[in-house]
């Protein structure tokens, strides 16, 4: 209950930040040239000035911003993100559909990132400065600096051209209607190299983290204690180093989160998969600013409720934290 | 001079450096290597690399030459990374002095401010700014400055935060010495080091976020970027796959080379800070 209440105060800490942003970027969007009435009219092919005045009206676009700005707020309150123009629907539907790749591919890259990058953090620090560790070490280095949509245009030459192995793009195979267990397979095997894509430079900074926390870890007291209890080494790292070295690891999950949801706009436009971040990408093409200001808004919102499963997650692995407040 | 020693000392550091000085001479021999506009017609289009002579690196669908957009390209990635970590370093140490010096409630708005950009998805606001200010060498550049500076900021409030109760600080301010005098001439050189390391995470960052941006086609497609290129190559992928292989390559190289001096400066300044 205590950690509840404690990661529940934080969760209250950020609505004054989820405020702060969606202000800024209702402002910074009124500088845009064109508003919502500007897309509606060139997707109607144009119209007269006296049919813009009246759909203005209708959308109360013809208040003041700060007008503007505390209708937006009331209606965000209930959960209304207003019209898009460009989809025909409102922002909250359209936001929606698209919400469950954009969560499938990030857990599933998440995922991918966080076990290998345990896995391959714990053998390097095992061997450190041996040629495990060096290789390791060098090949993380250089999944940092590659960009991950060339690694994805590279990762569908190789697979998906040459080896023909897995598709080059698309959340699942229309022409097929498959239900059931065919159609997750189907999904998956979709999902398999955009994860690796954007896992890949989040793979290079755990495992980097998780070599340095497992160097500082081993050298503390308690594992010498366990050494001389007689405590063979597999057991030393799994049940005494491990969990207290996993706590940086998830700290990071928090602090990447809004990096990751940044990667997928890429990853998506890349695999041409129908979610968020694509969204975002094509909201900003075709200039519909009030979907752009939707995202912007359940991006945040996202972010900050990583946050607060991380918190909850870090009181669980380390009780102290919650024992402290 | 134990510093330099020190950096020279470790081969990933003197990859780091050979790999930038590299980057940087094709960046300053492109206007003599290839005088021409990179972005003009030269031959005919998808020449294979290797193949002709002319064109060492082959050409893309449109028949420009790769070689002169990869060389002309450095320029490009040194410069928006370069100015954009500037325009990062510079907000994030002003924004981290004044509220590491000053604390209080200046230091809880601006750290809420702070928050906010950290709270959304750099690469969103990013999209945000392009779709409002548009994509022009100089406003993308100043959009990757300005979704840049948290980081930098947090760093510099941290290290202020410790030294601003140092003995050298209080001696300062019992001579009267004002709040700027104290913050540019006495804390803020000692504040400077670690965030100048930093600076190597930032630009790398830098490169890699405009050169995402470019792929999309939003960065300003009247320059040779390397971004651009690979764009480009994604029409061709199928059988051509050069032409987007070849600029990843550079920006791969170049980022890495960015971090790896960016590391190598950081364990060669804190050595006692260096993992064994």
């Amino acid at each position: 209950m205590r950690i509840l209440s404690l990661a529940g105060r934080r969760l209250a800490a950020s609505i004054p930040t989820l405020v702060l942003i969606l202000v800024g970027v209702f402002l910074l969007l009124q500088l845009a040239p064109g508003d919502t009435v500007d897309a509606m009219m060139a997707q109607m092919g144009g119209g007269d000035a006296a049919t813009a005045r009246e759909l203005r009206r209708f959308y109360g676009l013809d208040l003041s911003i700060p007008m503007q700005l505390a209708n937006y707020l009331w209606r965000l309150v209930r959960l209304d993100l207003g019209f898009s123009a460009i989809y025909g629907k409102p922002v909250a539907t359209v936001i929606l559909e698209r919400l469950p790749p954009t969560l499938l591919l990030m857990t599933s890259a998440l995922s991918f990132a966080f076990f290998f990058g345990l896995v391959f953090g714990v053998i390097a620090a095992r061997g450190v400065n041996r040629w495990p560790d060096t290789l390791i070490s060098t090949v993380g280095l250089i999944f940092y600096a590659t960009p991950s949509f060339w690694f994805g245009l590279m990762a569908i030459v190789v697979f998906s051209i040459y080896l023909q192995w897995l598709p080059a793009g698309g959340f699942e195979d229309i022409g097929a209607i498959r239900t059931g267990i065919w159609r997750v397979l189907d999904i998956a095997s979709h999902l398999i190299l955009p994860s690796l894509t954007l896992g890949l430079i989040f793979l290079a900074i755990y495992l980097r983290i998780m070599r340095a926390s497992m160097l500082e870890v081993l050298n503390l007291d308690f594992v010498r204690t366990a050494r001389a209890k007689g405590l063979d080494e597999t057991r030393i790292i799994t049940r005494h180093v491990l969990r207290n070295a996993l706590l940086p690891m998830v700290t990071l999950i928090g602090l990447q989160a809004g990096t990751m949801l940044g990667g997928s706009v890429v990853v998506e436009t890349v695999f041409s998969l129908p979610g968020l971040g694509r969204l975002a990408y094509e909201s900003v093409v075709q200039r519909d600013l009030n979907t752009l200001l939707g995202i912007v808004f359940v991006s945040a919102l996202l972010v900050i409720l990583v946050n607060f499963v991380t918190d909850l997650l870090y009181a669980r692995l380390d009780p102290r934290i919650a024992a402290e407040s | 001079m134990d510093a330099l020693k020190r950096y020279f000392r470790s081969p990933a550091a003197v990859l780091g450096l050979v790999l930038l000085l590299i980057v940087v001479g094709m960046a300053i021999s492109a206007g003599y290597l290839y005088p021409r506009d990179p972005l003009a017609l030269a031959g005919r289009p998808l020449v294979w690399p290797f193949t002709n002579p002319r064109f060492l690196l082959g050409t893309d669908n449109s028949g420009r030459d790769i070689a002169a957009q990869i060389f002309h390209g450095a320029r490009i990635s040194l410069l928006i990374g370069g100015v954009a970590t500037l325009i990062a370093v510079t907000i994030g140490v002003m924004v981290g002095a004044i509220a590491g010096y000053y604390g209080g409630w200046i230091d809880n708005i601006l750290m809420r401010i702070t928050e906010a950009f950290q709270t959304l998805p750099n690469f969103v606001l990013l999209l945000v700014l392009v779709a409002v200010f548009g994509s022009t060498l100089t406003t993308v550049t100043i959009a990757v400055g300005i979704v840049s500076w948290p980081a930098p900021a947090r760093l510099t409030r941290a290290e202020f935060l410790s030294l601003r109760s140092r003995e050298f600080v209080q001696a300062g301010r019992t001579l009267g010495m004002p709040d700027a005098q104290l913050i540019l001439r006495e804390i803020l050189p000692n504040a400077l080091p670690p965030v100048i390391v930093y600076a190597g995470v930032v630009m790398a960052v830098a490169i890699l976020l405009e050169s995402a941006l470019a792929f999309l086609r939003l960065s300003d497609a009247n320059v040779a970027s390397w971004g651009n290129l690979i764009g480009l190559g994604r029409d061709v992928l199928r059988v051509q796959w050069y032409v987007s292989a070849i600029p990843g390559v550079a920006i791969l190289i170049t980022v890495l080379a960015v971090s790896l001096v960016g590391q190598g400066l950081n364990d060669a300044l804190n050595p006692r800070l260096k993992q064994r």
